[in-house]
């Protein structure tokens, strides 16, 4: 087994590839947060009194709040006073009005990280909002979108052009107080995307967001919201990636969905941070609270992630199912190799009458990795016919990796069908040797096996994005077989 | 006296009076107790392990350590529990305090000792220092039981020793405003085995409060079998702490059932120190009306080699609440450690809750690890076959109750407290009486 681990281990020390910087003017606010830099962030970006109330507010709240302690994770205390709120891009005084004016520097950051941003985007048939650290550069393909009255563009913009709409559903999912750093994103979100589907429409092609963190010292705050009126449909991809650096990044990001009567939102995201280094030095914080409402009657809302970077990973994308008969479900597949640490599930929280969830997780862990699986499925009193799936397995790669799975099951109503189920193993040697007596090398068994183990999600995802998945988790993996 | 407060008090009134008073190492375990107890005060559910179930309500309440004497309640009571039972070794305990009138302790092999707290910490307390336990064990009420304990049984089995009969502990509360504090202890030596039986028996309309502890310590290939029923009334607060530690090979089987109170809680926990012991925990609880009953496990495989199987399995009527929470915590270096839990809930009235916490914390890739939880209701094909062969629906839905309890009762063993388990649960659900036949 001794040469095959060798290989594998060379394999899986493969580089984070999209570790590089973009060397770019940035226009940053100075570290620190106050009153002050909200109001200054504000100012910045244009917004109305509101918005900045709003902020203020949520600020105000954070203050009185203290970072959550209950997630399986170990790291030092952040200092959000070293943190810069604020970096964009330098431009021209009133931004890119078409993507000819966008930096080609930033373009060929995009480029580098296979971000269909150009014209090539048509062949891909994506349209695409890039987020470079706090502001969105460019939104293409919004013409088309918008013959079919869809909304799609940088959240700023938003506030900008549809105030009514963004104030409407501004926080009605995840309100300002929710946790510790959603409190700290209501605060000094920058930007992110916003999506809207009017009534009816079925959107014709996928709509994606790349973030980037680029400048040093900053956090990246992103917000996004998208609203599914009654009977649209929506499939929204979102990819993220990072500079490698020796210093802790923070990102906080709040994603609100909102699905009307017969909507249907699809959210994949494939996050790629940057996981820091083999002996666990750098990397991203990613703390994020993602959250679906299905509002109205038959609605259904669809997370599907893929996370294989940060440092430590703390995220569950949840469905409120208050809509009679509506539908959640959630897939995940989360790797951590070296010194990373994840802390990820989701929570379905059964209101309606005949509503039905479902949850597929798949947890790898490798090197000295830390993978939690943490979720909830409640029942409440009035949620007449729940039904609720859910199955977490677990795959350990080496003697000093770590997986946990910590559901918690609520059920209110005698009607109530939960079913939980959790398994956790390794890659069996037995496994490995058959493989690799039919002609398979030591690593494309690993990856063969992997991919068995997480096809229930990866089948989940939009194809584009099934691929990259594949890839990165080939990369990403890089630890030993026993 | 619930308050916290009221407690620290009552130490400072009685810590003079507790059997094993005059011991130095006792004294300063007791008294390291209760501070921890006033630092800590009673769980709310802002603690993780706490979530589901609050002590507040307890904390209101009003209990006093009571003098009277209710030897005739317990009297009856005894002979009601051993009725058809064999004959063999039974422990009387009367608001906790140990009733030698009413025990009758029966031949023990040599080697084997069973006593009441009191009487060991008197005749033997070098060997209870040993196993006693620290004021840093367990949850907050543990640390109070510490403290105030002043008996319970204790057993002890040398080398090699086995009692065949099970050992009956009859622990008869319910004074209204009543308290028992009872702390037990089971050390079976290298090769040894045993069966106990806890029994906690109420009257029907008390407001009481029991707090027990129960410390087992099983040797080298020791086997110790350890059978609880929870049987007290709709007002009664029941905290209880179950502890194993298992030498290499040992087996340490726990069976709990539960019929809830106002409020039960059960801390369950087995450690497996050494190479290739088996550990099984069991349970079957039934609550109605406005009952609680909360089971927190856990199961920490230290050591290689290691099996663990687990059922449980709740019942929930009325506005009963039923909590569970599964522990595996499996170390790293536990390798080939083999982990198997089950859950299950069944719904039968709206305004009953189950809630479940299945949980695996696992530092080791070479492991078999795995968890179930469902929560439904009664299997409408099942229901309809029944039917179909002349049942009516009430007899139809009660035999269904009791074949979904059934699978927890046939992984008890032993059988005359399989025999005695069903009896319980027979006379506890619906209809009970007439699945007697099927018993």
């Amino acid at each position: 087994m001794s040469t095959s681990t060798e290989q594998l281990e060379r394999f899986l020390k493969r580089e984070y590839v999209a570790g590089f910087e973009t060397p770019i003017e940035a226009d940053t606010l100075p570290k620190g947060l106050s009153e002050d830099i909200i109001r200054a962030i504000s100012a910045k970006k244009g917004e109305p009194d509101w918005l900045l109330e709003w902020r203020l507010q949520a600020y105000r709240q954070w203050l009185k709040m203290t970072p959550p302690t209950w997630a399986h994770i170990h790291h030092p205390p952040i200092d959000f006073q070293d943190i810069v709120y604020y970096a964009a891009p330098k431009k021209k005084a009133d931004g890119p009005k078409s993507l000819d004016e966008v930096d080609p520097e930033l373009l060929r950051t995009y480029e580098k990280l296979g971000v269909p941003l150009h014209e090539r985007a048509r062949l891909a048939g994506v349209a695409v909002d890039a987020v470079f650290d706090s502001v969105s550069v460019a939104t293409t393909f919004k013409e088309q979108l918008a013959a079919h009255g869809i909304i799609f563009c940088s959240f700023s913009e938003a506030v900008r052009e549809h105030p009514e709409l963004v104030r409407q559903y501004l926080g009605t999912v995840v309100p300002p107080g929710d946790n510790f750093y959603a409190a700290l994103n209501s605060a000094v979100f920058s930007d992110g995307s916003f999506v809207y589907v009017p009534k009816g429409v079925k959107c014709p092609m996928e709509l994606s967001t790349y973030f980037r963190i680029n400048a040093r010292d900053t956090g990246q705050f992103e917000r996004t919201l998208i609203i599914a009126d009654e009977g649209a449909q929506v499939s929204y991809l979102e990819g993220c990636t990072a500079p490698m650096r020796d210093e802790n990044q923070l990102h906080a990001a709040v994603v609100e969905l909102v699905a009307l009567e017969g909507a249907k939102i699809k959210y994949s995201t494939v996050q790629n941070w940057y996981p820091g280094d083999e002996n666990g030095v750098g990397g991203i914080y990613n703390f994020v609270t993602k959250r679906g409402e299905c509002r109205g009657a038959r609605s259904h809302i669809s997370w599907t992630q893929v996370e294989t970077g940060s440092a430590i990973t703390w995220k569950y994308p949840s469905v409120i199912l208050r809509g009679d008969e509506s539908i959640g479900e959630f897939y995940s597949v989360a790797l951590t190799n070296h010194y990373q640490q994840a802390d990820t599930g989701t929570k379905m929280i059964h209101m309606g009458r005949n509503t039905r969830s479902t949850i597929i997780s798949k947890g790898i862990s490798a090197g000295h990795g830390s993978n939690t699986y943490r979720g909830m499925v409640r029942v409440t009193p009035k949620a007449v016919g729940a039904r609720n799936y859910t199955q977490c397995d677990s795959l350990l790669i080496g003697d000093k990796c770590a997986a946990h799975t910590f559901p918690v099951i609520e059920a209110r109503h005698p009607s109530a069908h939960i079913e939980h189920e959790a398994t956790t193993s390794r890659i069996g040697e037995d496994q490995l040797f058959y493989a690799m007596q039919r002609g398979l090398s030591a690593e494309d068994a690993v990856s063969m096996i992997v991919s068995g183990f997480c096809k229930e999600v990866f089948k989940e995802l939009p194809m584009e994005f099934a691929v990259e998945a594949q890839n990165l988790l080939g990369v990403s993996l890089e630890g030993s077989v026993g | 006296m619930s308050a916290v407060q009221g407690w620290v008090d009552t130490f400072r009134a009685e810590a003079q009076r507790l059997p094993g008073a005059k011991l130095p190492w006792l004294a300063g375990a007791r008294a390291r107790a209760i501070e921890r107890f006033a630092a800590l005060g009673w769980p709310t559910n802002k603690l993780e392990k706490w979530r589901h179930t609050s002590l507040a309500l307890l904390a209101q309440q009003e209990f006093a350590v009571p003098p009277v004497d209710r030897v005739d309640l317990a009297a009856g009571a005894l002979a009601q529990l051993r009725q058809g039972a064999e004959a063999g070794h039974w422990l009387v305990f009367i608001d906790g305090q140990f009733a030698p009138g009413l025990s009758d302790i029966g031949t023990l092999p040599a080697g084997a000792c069973v006593d009441s707290l009191a009487g060991a910490l008197a005749q033997r307390p070098e060997r209870l220092e040993a196993v006693y336990g620290d004021a840093e064990e367990g949850e907050s009420p543990a640390a109070l039981n510490l403290a105030l304990a002043g008996d319970g049984a204790y057993i002890e089995l040398a080398r090699g020793v086995a009692i065949e009969a099970p050992i009956h502990l009859v622990f008869v509360g319910g004074v209204s405003k009543g308290t028992q504090l009872v702390r037990n202890f089971i050390v079976a030596d290298d090769g040894a085995q045993v069966t106990v039986v806890e029994h906690y028996i109420g009257r029907d309309d008390a407001t009481s409060f029991t707090n027990t502890v129960t410390r087992v310590r099983a040797g080298r290939d020791a086997r110790v079998t350890h059978l609880k029923l929870q049987q007290e009334s709709a007002q009664a607060f029941h905290l209880a702490a179950l502890d194993a530690v298992q030498a290499r090979g040992a087996y340490f089987a726990s069976h709990s059932l539960a019929f809830g109170a106002r409020l039960a809680r059960n801390d369950i926990s087995s450690r497996l120190e050494g190479e290739g012991g088996e550990a099984l925990l069991n349970g079957l609880y039934h609550v109605d009306g406005k009952r609680h009953v909360d089971h927190y496990t856990r199961l920490d495989h230290n050591s290689p080699r290691c099996t663990s199987r687990e059922l449980y399995r709740g019942i929930l009527d009325g506005t009963g609440r039923g909590v569970f929470t599964g522990r595996i915590y499996v170390a790293p270096g536990a390798v080939k450690t083999d982990a198997e839990q089950r859950s299950d809930s069944l719904l039968l009235s709206a305004g009953a809750e189950s809630d479940a916490r299945p949980e695996l914390e696992i530092y080791n890739d070479d492991v078999k690890c795995a968890h179930g939880s469902t929560v439904g209701q009664i299997d409408e094909t099942g229901l309809f076959y029944l039917r179909s062969r002349g049942l009516d629906e009430q007899h139809a839905r009660n035999l269904l109750v009791y074949a979904f309890a059934a699978e927890v009762l046939a992984r008890i063993g032993e059988r005359s407290l399989r025999s005695s388990a069903a009896a319980a649960i027979r006379a506890r659900i619906p209809g009970g009486q007439l699945l007697e036949a099927l018993a």
